[in-house]
């Protein structure tokens, strides 16, 4: 019964399935669907190679300095860091006078009230802050920004397909739209306000090419600077305040797999001894044996016996 | 896994050479001690994620800025999210608490060594009364500092001088002077070692 | 515990006698995975799956009881809470989110090793019906809490995901819409889903573990099955299940949870999806809302769906979706062959591993945005699922030729060691032969 009713569904379900092969089959030969320019010109993230990278990775501290500056100069202006606080940047080598310093020069104060009328008011940021947004919400920042919301970026790299790789290759991947591309899809220009990026994904950025110029942001170290350079250095930056934890975590994956190897030998030989003899105690003797089951088998044959 | 904590009992009916029990024991002693380590260790960050985390640890100490407390005026701030009572004592009061008898305290202590030196004027202890946690009252304008000039806990009747020091009432101690240093003459951090 | 030769409990220490009399749980414990439970000696690799399985269940609870501690189940905070406080605040924090964030991956693995070991060995089939639908259960539960548990982080796919997963309810005529209102608890995922998913979530493991004691216990009832499906006759057959395979678990456990943790330390976000590291916004729709990995071939089988055919599409999807895990119920009535093990049933073995390759395409089809190619691919692999089961097993469990079984465990044993086995008569040996066994 269970099986004549499981047999009427299941080709009841099969069936129904194919009509929808068929009808979707049937509908994408007759109108197949229409390319699209994304898909065709969007690109994959330029390699971009990070100390981080790979599981021995660790942070160029002088990099994060790097990227953070260009950070506080450039992308600070429309993109918050909500998650990390000013306490944070110890990590990057900075001192806690100069960490105090940075929190109290950050142009953008801390929301508070005014202690004496209770109104609305700024401070200045200490460190036990997190960085403050430059707009109040995400209304005033899509009020100054053509109604486009720059995302927070404490995540930014993995919250994005290709990581750091994504970040830098957006970054240095502002062009001229590509003629052949206005050629086929002549409705797909660039609309005004937005730019021409490949490495976004549907290739119009509302973003304008924050890093143009070599020597944008002067380094405090006297690095040169070059929009290549300080793009990498961004982006190493933000895989930094995405994963603060990242040197901890590689280092103590090293104990753990080691650990873990060791565990799984010991482990392996004490069962290899503990089964050592375990299958031998059987001992075949009589009707059992290979030899007199083959005669049994050959005579039972002989007799039509099933065997 | 209850069975790894068990000792690994012999293997059955398998053969015993009297060397070959000792190494089979030894590698299954080994094994299992080797796990239950491994076991200790993953204990760890179980327990250790329950110490204070980074963002509350930051909040150990707070910067306060004493600059517009004049003489006879006290702030009411918070530490660690405990009221704290920053008081700017007049030399009337320092006075008066120099006067007492300190052996005739209940929790003897002496002005002077609850404040700093060069800073005898500034009082800075906890609002959290020593008997059962009540804010005590006085550090405000016009609130009641009790008979002895200091604070006057509503709850059940404590009341202390102006060093702050237990008079009279139910509080076995003085309000807790918490470590403190002065960064700047009107920059105070509390919660720093000074 | 079923079996007469089973060890009965005789504690040595006089601190266990003590105990074993008020209350016998060492007694259970020793019957049920100590030296008192015979299990067929012939267990292969397959056979892990299912401690491995208990042991992330216990990995996830523990490591989820201890996140539980930082966690703020409100739709404000509960994004920063994992992201800002127990990544980087909370200390060992990030250790924590990501084993259990993978812990999760890794019980499904598990888990589906071991529903495919029992499909193809008829682990479910007479008389451990109750152990397979026991089983189920726990799947069932597994993957509800697996849905409510990603919906915790507030992010992106957190959201989308619970707002596409209520949404099948809504299928359902006349009562569908008021049923997801109900389950949501507002018209959308908000606070009040939020809070009740967090509470359920917590609460599901420990049903899960009882159903995972009571499938444990009904199991240990006929006992272990093994790779020849002919039942254990009797001392020879079988070993005890401490030391022998306590040590085999141990070591193999070892070996996956350093799979594990290399995951775990060295690519923790390889198998979730980046959209999730962005906060919910319920007015923007992701590119594509994909559930996790561990949930692709269903959602390849609801999409598959897109054809109007007296119902609607999507009401069609989510009865399909549905009943791909309630056949599996039925399963021990639709395969009645009597021969348990895909070893000696050659037309099914054949069958099972196009279903393994079924569902793992099945998968690459639900992971992915439906392209015509791969919209197409999904529907013929998701008829191909349904007929499997309700077509093709019945028809081949009846009319398929099977291989002859072995007469008993010990002797397919030994056709295996033939090569290793000692001359006879040298070493031990318990003389006389083998318990003959009656053909099965």
């Amino acid at each position: 019964m269970v099986r004549v009713i499981g047999f009427l569904v299941g080709l009841v379900f099969a069936g129904v399935l194919l009509i929808s092969l068929i009808s979707g089959v049937a509908t994408n030969l007759s109108s197949p669907p229409a390319p699209l320019a994304s898909e065709e010109f969007h690109k994959h993230p330029k390699p971009l190679r990070l100390a981080s990278d790979g599981p021995f990775g660790k942070f160029d501290k002088a990099q994060l300095q790097r990227g953070f500056q260009v950070y506080s100069e450039v992308c600070s202006a429309c993109h918050s860091l909500k998650l990390v606080s000013f306490r944070d940047l110890k990590e990057l080598g900075y001192t806690d006078a100069e960490v105090k310093k940075i929190a109290s020069d950050w142009k953008t104060q801390v929301p508070s009230i005014n202690p004496e009328t209770g109104e609305a008011a700024g401070r200045k940021a200490l460190p036990s802050d997190n960085f403050p947004s430059p707009f109040a919400n995400e209304t005033a920042a899509r009020a100054a920004n053509n109604n486009a919301l720059p995302p927070d970026l404490s995540l930014i790299t993995k919250a994005r397909e290709g990581g750091a790789a994504y970040v830098y290759s957006l970054i240095t991947g502002y062009q001229p739209q590509p003629a052949e591309l206005l050629k086929k899809f002549p409705d797909a220009k660039t609309p005004q306000g937005l730019h021409y990026n490949p490495y976004f994904a549907n290739l119009n950025i509302a973003m304008p090419p924050p890093l143009t110029t070599a020597g944008q942001v002067t380094f405090a170290d006297g690095s040169p600077s070059t929009v290549d350079g300080m793009a990498k250095d961004v982006a190493a930056f933000l895989a930094w305040t995405a994963e603060p934890n990242l040197e901890s975590r590689h280092a103590a994956g090293v104990s753990v797999t080691i650990f873990l190897l060791l565990a799984s030998i010991l482990g392996y030989l004490a069962y290899r001894q503990i089964w050592h003899d375990a299958k031998r105690v059987v001992r075949v003797t009589g009707p059992l044996e290979a030899e007199n089951q083959a005669k049994s088998r050959s005579a039972k044959a002989k007799q039509g016996v099933a065997g | 896994m209850a069975t790894k904590a068990q000792s690994a009992e012999g293997p059955e009916s398998t053969e015993t050479g009297g060397d070959g029990v000792r190494r089979r024991d030894f590698l299954n002693v080994a094994a299992v001690s080797f796990a239950g380590v491994g076991a200790v260790a993953a204990i760890a960050p179980l327990l250790v994620q329950m110490a204070p985390s980074a963002d509350v640890l930051a909040l150990a100490t707070t910067e306060i800025d004493i600059s517009k407390v004049q003489p006879g005026q006290g702030i009411k701030t918070q530490w660690r999210k405990q009221p704290v009572f920053v008081r700017n004592l007049t030399p009337k009061e320092i006075a008066e608490a120099d006067a007492v008898a300190v052996d005739s305290l209940r929790d003897p202590e002496t002005l002077a060594q609850r404040t700093k030196a060069g800073h005898k004027n500034w009082l800075i202890t906890l609002g959290v009364c020593t008997h059962l946690g009540c804010v005590p009252l006085g550090i405000g304008e016009g609130e009641n500092k009790g008979p002895f000039g200091g604070y006057f806990c509503p709850c059940h009747g404590s009341m202390y001088d102006t060093a702050a020091r237990i008079r009279q009432g139910p509080a076995p101690k003085n309000l807790v002077v918490p470590d403190y240093a002065f960064s700047t003459p009107t920059m105070v951090t509390i919660g720093a070692k000074g | 515990m079923s079996f007469s030769w089973a060890k009965p409990y005789e504690p040595k220490h006089p601190v266990m006698k003590w105990v074993d009399e008020r209350l016998p749980l060492p007694r259970v414990v020793y019957g049920a995975i100590g030296g008192g439970y015979p299990v067929p000696r012939n267990l292969n690799y397959w056979w892990n799956f299912g401690v491995l399985a208990g042991i992330f269940l216990t990995i996830q609870i523990v490591t989820g009881i201890v996140l539980a501690m930082h966690y703020y189940a409100t739709t404000d905070g509960a994004f920063n809470s994992v992201n800002q406080l127990i990544m980087r605040d909370v200390n060992a924090g990030w250790l924590l989110r990501y084993a259990h964030m993978n812990g999760a991956s890794f019980f499904f693995i598990a888990t589906y090793i071991h529903i495919f070991r029992g499909l193809y060995y008829g682990s479910y089939k007479a008389p451990r019906e109750l152990v397979w639908m026991l089983g189920l259960v726990i799947y069932l539960l597994m993957m509800a809490t697996a849905f409510m548990g990603y919906v915790l982080p507030w992010g992106q796919m957190s959201y989308w995901g619970a707002q596409v997963i209520t949404g099948f309810f809504s299928a359902f005529p006349v009562i569908g819409e008021p049923l997801r209102v109900f389950i949501l608890g507002g018209y959308a995922p908000d606070e009040a889903a939020l809070t009740r998913f967090f509470s359920l979530h917590y609460l599901l493991p420990f049903v899960i573990a009882g159903v995972v004691i009571l499938h444990i216990w009904a199991l240990h009832i006929p006992g272990s099955s093994n790779p020849t499906g002919v039942d254990v006759k009797d001392e020879k057959d079988t070993l005890p299940f401490h030391p022998f395979y306590t040590a085999k678990d141990g070591w193999f456990a070892a070996a996956f949870l350093l799979v594990y943790c290399v995951v775990t330390f060295y690519a923790p976000n390889y198998l979730g999806h980046p959209d999730n590291y962005i906060p919910a916004n319920p007015l923007a729709t992701p590119a594509e809302i994909v559930p996790e990995w561990y949930f692709w071939p269903f959602y390849a089988i609801l999409r598959s769906f897109t054809f109007d055919f007296i119902l609607p599409a999507k009401l069609w999807g989510v009865l399909a979706m549905f009943s791909s895990i309630l056949l599996l119920f039925f399963l021990p009535w639709i395969d009645k062959s009597p021969v348990r093990s895909g070893s000696y049933r050659p037309v099914f073995k054949r069958f099972f591993w196009l279903l393994v390759v079924d569902v793992l395409v099945l998968g690459w089809c639900g992971g992915g945005a439906p392209t015509p190619f791969r919209a197409a691919l999904g529907q013929i692999s998701a008829a191909y699922y349904f007929l499997h089961f309700l077509v093709i097993l019945p028809l081949v469990s009846r009319f398929e030729t099977t291989l002859p079984l072995p007469n008993s465990i010990s002797e397919s044993v030994l056709h295996g060691e033939a090569a290793e086995a000692a001359p006879a008569g040298q070493g031990n040996t318990r003389g006389g032969s083998v318990a003959t066994a009656t053909a099965h």
